[in-house]
């Protein structure tokens, strides 16, 4: 038992989160989301994403501000680096999800955090997209993140966070489970 | 024909409540569709034992009275221990009597069966949390070429073809095939997901006298965070044998066994497994040693006698790079186990207590919304104990006592509508049971 003398504050309401939870069971249509982003080419391998809207709890909700994030490839290959590549984003969102998920974790075990920093890399072959070689594939061939944490708890306990985040992470999920994905072209 | 109650099934659950009913002076009649312990005899594999040890697999006036109490029961001594009880405790069986329809009737239930119909006034669902085995959709996407079978339809190695089966599931029925399997020389890949690890003994003793010591079994369901989530863990990587050896993924490893992630999905023969294998490996170590953590805790407050402290398990294994996708023909893989768990069949039930993923809604086997009706079975019914075959205990006696006091309530309300001086000598009666 973790035992504090004041007060966990990691700024995450949990109690919003287990109330949503035990409500979006009784009312299971509530909980379909649909996540969205708009994406325009620029020039080249520049485009821009936008990401506005999003649906879920039987409505349209609109972010605070509609989010741009640009996203080209690096001068290695030939590009102009406006942007991030995409491939980056990806980690990114990895990293986004997971410290989401720690600090939700923390908050819900009662474990102040002080810092939470991570790392993340993602190995790859560009023979593939490059199309050089059959055998290598488009995508990471591993994703690794390092976490470093100060709060007020054990190792244990701290691997402990980290462990159930990836747990109930979605973009964890995403990447290491096959997705069913149809793009189609609008005529 | 009229009967108080009607227990469906006649499995360890059932007799249990007939003993109890019995006790009550309460007529009823426990209807089963084959033999007296069914399921056991003939839904399990041939060399599965109980995870239980014989001392904890006990009824209710039935403790364990054989000269192996650490020992673990097989099917058919478990069958036979069955068949005993009810005899010992004279239950009004009629075997061979499939129900197939209960439905509410005048206030109590109608229950048709292919022998004929019954009516009474409250009924017991006591036929298993283990009818049906829970195939994901994605079984589909096999080809042809690759038999599947069930924990309920498998029954050794020697029914499979001679080349690789793949087992789906790593929970306990998951790794006591993929061990078995293994060893009569078929090469197993096991997809694992969550998983819950803990060893066969701790510090000499078993795990269950250390739950039951430690007070584990007793927690109940309202003292557990999250009900509906805890219903759905899965069940422990135990196996029972003379040997008492523990089971997980690195014995299995040993053994040659290839573990690969969770199945994500099985199109055109290619099965493609989850990258997350990492983490749900290292959150069931940490869950096994945070209950070895309440144990050693446990012990200190009790002054046990222990090696100080126990050795525990190393952390699970993991060598080489997460095999991600597997094309099952070129593999060699003519079987897939499908050991992703089980439902209970209740499709012959025509009450409307059923939620939307088609469970009964109960409080601690008190179906929600239908009076008289009870449930028994299934993980954490009332507490972590009603997961195991000594959970009946506790558990039919809480529900004998509700379903008499449910008895009593609607008669006397029928009595309220009859002949006054009859009214006057139920009350007595109720004033009298009720002093000290």
């Amino acid at each position: 038992m973790t035992m504090t003398s004041k007060p966990v504050e990691n700024g995450v309401n949990t109690e919003a989160l287990v109330g949503a939870r035990d409500a979006l069971r009784d009312a299971p249509e509530a909980a379909e989301f649909t996540w969205r982003a708009t994406n325009s080419w620029v020039e080249g391998t520049y485009s821009r994403s936008t990401v506005d809207g999003f649906a879920g709890l039987g409505q349209e909700h609109r972010h605070e501000q509609a989010f741009t994030l640009d996203t080209d490839h690096p001068q290695v290959f030939a590009s102009q680096d406006r942007g991030a590549t995409p491939v980056e984003l990806v980690l990114a969102g990895l990293a986004g999800c997971l410290t989401a998920g720690v600090a939700a974790v923390a908050q819900m075990r009662g474990i102040q955090l002080h810092s939470v920093t991570s790392t993340v890399e993602g190995r790859m072959n560009v023979l593939g997209i490059l199309g050089g070689d059959p055998e290598v594939r488009n995508g990471f061939d591993t994703v690794s993140v390092r976490f470093s944490i100060d709060a007020d708890a054990s190792p244990e306990d701290i691997e402990a966070l980290v462990a159930q985040s990836q747990k109930r992470s979605a973009v964890f999920d995403v990447i290491t489970n096959p997705t069913d994905v149809r793009v189609s072209v609008d005529a | 024909m009229h009967v108080t109650t009607v227990i469906i099934g006649a499995g360890h659950a059932g007799l249990a409540m007939s003993r109890r009913l019995t006790a009550r002076s309460i007529d009823h009649v426990v209807l089963e569709r084959g033999q007296v312990a069914n399921s056991w005899r003939t839904e399990r594999w041939d060399s599965l034992r109980l995870l239980t040890p014989n001392w904890h697999s006990r009824l209710p006036g039935a403790p364990y009275a054989g000269d192996d109490p650490d020992g673990f029961m097989t099917m058919p001594a478990l069958a036979s221990m069955i068949s005993d009880y009810a005899e010992a405790v004279a239950a009004p069986v009629q075997t061979e009597t499939t129900v197939t329809r209960v439905a509410p009737a005048d206030g109590g239930y109608a229950v048709t069966t292919d022998r004929g119909p019954w009516t009474c006034e409250s009924v017991v669902l006591a036929s298993g949390a283990a009818n049906v085995a829970a195939v994901p959709a994605m079984a589909q996407g096999a080809s042809s070429s690759v038999a599947m079978v069930t924990p309920l339809t498998y029954r050794s190695p020697d029914q499979l073809d001679d080349r690789g089966v793949l087992v789906v599931g790593a929970s306990a029925s998951g790794v006591q095939l993929a061990d078995e399997i293994q060893r009569s020389g078929r090469p197993v890949t096991l997809a694992a997901g969550e998983q819950v690890r803990v060893p066969r003994s701790y510090g000499g003793r078993d795990i269950f006298w250390w739950l039951e010591a430690a007070g584990l079994l007793d927690e109940g369901r309202d003292e557990v965070d999250d009900l509906v989530r805890a219903r759905h863990i899965p069940s422990p990587q135990l196996i029972g044998t003379p040997e008492r050896r523990s089971i997980d993924l690195s014995s299995l490893a040993d053994l040659g066994v290839e573990v690969v992630g969770r199945l994500g999905s099985l199109r055109d023969g290619v099965a493609q497994f989850s990258g997350g294998l990492a983490n749900t490996c290292r959150l069931a170590d940490l869950k096994m040693q945070r209950l070895l953590d309440r144990f050693d805790d446990w012990a200190r407050h009790n002054d046990l006698d222990l090696d100080d402290p126990p050795r525990r398990p190393e952390p699970i294994r993991r060598s080489g790079p997460a095999v991600l996708d597997l094309d099952l023909h070129r593999r060699g893989i003519r079987t897939i186990v499908w050991a992703t768990g089980y439902r209970p069949d209740h499709s012959w039930l025509d009450v409307p207590v059923l939620d939307r993923r088609g469970r009964v809604r109960h409080d601690g086997g008190v179906v929600l919304d239908s009076p008289g009706l009870y449930l028994l079975g299934g993980n954490l019914l009332r507490s972590r104990r009603s997961s195991y075959l000594a959970g009946a205990d506790a558990d039919t006696l809480a529900l004998a006592d509700h379903l008499r006091d449910h008895l009593d309530r609607v008669r006397l309300d029928r009595s309220r509508r009859r002949h006054p001086l009859e009214v006057l000598a139920l009350d007595r009666g109720r004033a009298s049971t009720a002093a000290p």
